[in-house]
């Protein structure tokens, strides 16, 4: 289970999937997280081709609310979405943080962790394959571009998520 | 360029352009790849080489004293034969060191119109006798045959005795037990061909689909091929490495194949000594992370044999398909 809190503190919470958080005031910041990757790496999004126009939901399912991402650049959409309200869409992806993270940033081969079962896909395969061969052609590290976007509190943040990625014996908060 | 006296050349893939360059810097010698059209039969969606892109990667790879490889290794149906034509002539003005090709029109057409070009005769061709190479050899120049997986070592000595051209063994990936370029089973299920559309399992007709106790099945058009339970590893949606009830396996087996992986990493040396002069490590599908591993493993692998040291091999099962591994046929024609 993902918590970026520090461990005495997480055990005294719900875990995070369950933490009632409010979605409005994060709607922007994913925005903004959108529009950063769209301007930064064009190629992806050409490489999409049709499926820009696809509906996603990413399912983080350590995470309190799933994404909504449609990558189509003139009117890019990345927000959060209650799981209990999805709204529609043509393909979906879900796994925990620490698994997402990794191969969005090339450390994780997305077809092992789905033999593996750690990946979960629905909907439109073709769409998710894709997106997965779209992001894999990214090289650098998209996670560290969006960290760059919020100056040294976002790298700091960053950073300790990289850390509880490796693993539950590097952060006593899993 | 590529001289075919390097015992060991390792030959990698390459999906992405990223992809290739990840290649080059973890070692590979030789990298291969293909256009984002029917040309190549890894015609997967989000996956291949623009033009562009793929002058830029002949580039980097030169640079770097890598060889860059085109798959141009389906079989153009008839009255379509002008793409295969126009990649082929776009392949020889960006400088691609070779063509990876199984279609003895497109061979032809290469060696009429490139003849300076390598010729390397894909898995695809099925070329698995010395009397089928030679005639590869003869009538268009080729250079290299990519063998099938179905041969054992000692096979593949016997054949290098009676051919003249080099040989490449895949040493990582797909089992491969199909006689390739010829499987018709996507084709059966599907109405799209492995062979001319380049689409094994064309991904807009496979699903997924999972039920309230975990279970999860792959389907491909219309056609349920497995059914995973909640804790167990699965495989590609592909019609070879389904599991099938029947009457008389009520249960499910697998009618052809398990959903295993070929890894050669022990069988190195004993395939040099057999005369192989190319390793071959499947995956353009695959992402950046799978080729940095797989190529960065058999890099230092390569290195140990070649400078007598015993190799040590990084252990590669999770990229497995199935999380399970094999020597095939390489070892023992009684692999099951």
């Amino acid at each position: 289970m993902l918590n970026i809190l520090p461990a005495p503190l997480a055990r005294r919470l719900p875990p995070p999937s369950d933490l009632p958080v409010p979605l409005l005031p994060l709607q922007p910041v994913f925005y903004r997280i959108v529009r950063r990757v769209a301007a930064k790496h064009p190629e992806l999004f050409e490489r999409l081709g049709k499926h820009q126009r696809t509906d996603f939901i990413i399912d983080v399912t350590d995470f309190p609310f799933a994404l909504h991402l449609r990558p189509y650049p003139p009117a890019l959409i990345l927000r959060a979405v209650r799981r209990e309200r999805l709204p529609k869409h043509q393909a979906a992806i879900a796994g925990d943080f620490r698994t997402l993270l990794r191969m969005i940033d090339a450390e994780e081969d997305g077809d092992a962790i789905f033999f593996s079962r750690e990946l979960v896909i629905s909907g439109d395969t073709e769409a998710i394959v894709t997106l997965r061969n779209a992001m894999d052609d990214v090289e650098g590290s998209i996670a560290e571009d969006v960290a760059e976007m919020f100056g040294p509190p976002g790298k700091m943040a960053l950073a300790r998520l990289n850390k509880m990625a490796e693993g539950p014996d590097s952060e006593g908060a899993w | 360029m590529i001289t075919g006296d390097v015992v060991g050349e390792l030959v990698c893939p390459a999906g992405t352009p990223a992809s290739l360059r990840t290649a080059v810097d973890a070692g590979a010698d030789s990298i291969y790849c293909g256009f984002q059209n029917a040309t190549n039969a890894r015609n997967f969606p989000g996956l291949n080489f623009t033009p562009k892109e793929l002058a830029g990667a002949v580039d980097y790879a030169h640079e770097r004293g890598a060889n860059v490889l085109l798959a141009l290794n389906s079989y153009p149906p008839a009255g379509k034969f002008e793409l295969w034509r126009e990649a082929a002539d776009l392949g020889a003005e960006l400088d691609v060191d070779a063509y990876i090709v199984a279609d003895m029109g497109v061979a032809r057409y290469i060696s009429e119109k490139h003849p300076d070009r390598r010729l390397h005769l894909s898995v695809q061709a099925a070329a698995a006798s010395p009397d089928a190479i030679n005639y590869y050899v003869r009538e268009f120049g080729v250079k290299r045959v990519v063998l099938p997986r179905i041969l054992t070592i000692p096979e593949i000595h016997e054949i290098k005795a009676e051919i003249s051209a080099e040989i490449e063994t895949f040493i990582f990936g797909n089992h491969g037990l199909m006689v390739e370029g010829r499987c018709s089973l996507t084709n059966y299920a599907t109405g799209l061909s492995t062979n001319m559309d380049g689409v094994c399992s064309p991904a807009h007709l496979v699903e997924y689909v999972k039920d309230s106790a975990g279970n999860m099945s792959s389907q491909l058009g219309g056609y349920t091929i497995d059914r995973f339970g909640p804790d167990e590893s699965a495989g590609y949606p592909t019609i070879c490495k389904g599991r099938y009830c029947n009457e008389v396996q009520p249960d499910g087996y697998y009618a052809f194949e398990e959903p295993i992986s070929l890894n050669l990493s022990k069988l190195l040396p004993d395939l040099m000594e057999a005369g192989v002069t190319a390793f071959k490590i499947e995956g353009r599908q695959r992402s950046r992370a799978y080729v940095r591993k797989v190529v960065s493993a058999f890099r230092a692998a390569v290195d140990d044999v070649r400078a007598g040291r015993d190799p040590k091999l990084a252990d590669l099962v999770a990229l497995t398909e199935g999380q399970k591994q094999t020597e095939g046929a390489f070892k023992t024609k009684k692999w099951r």
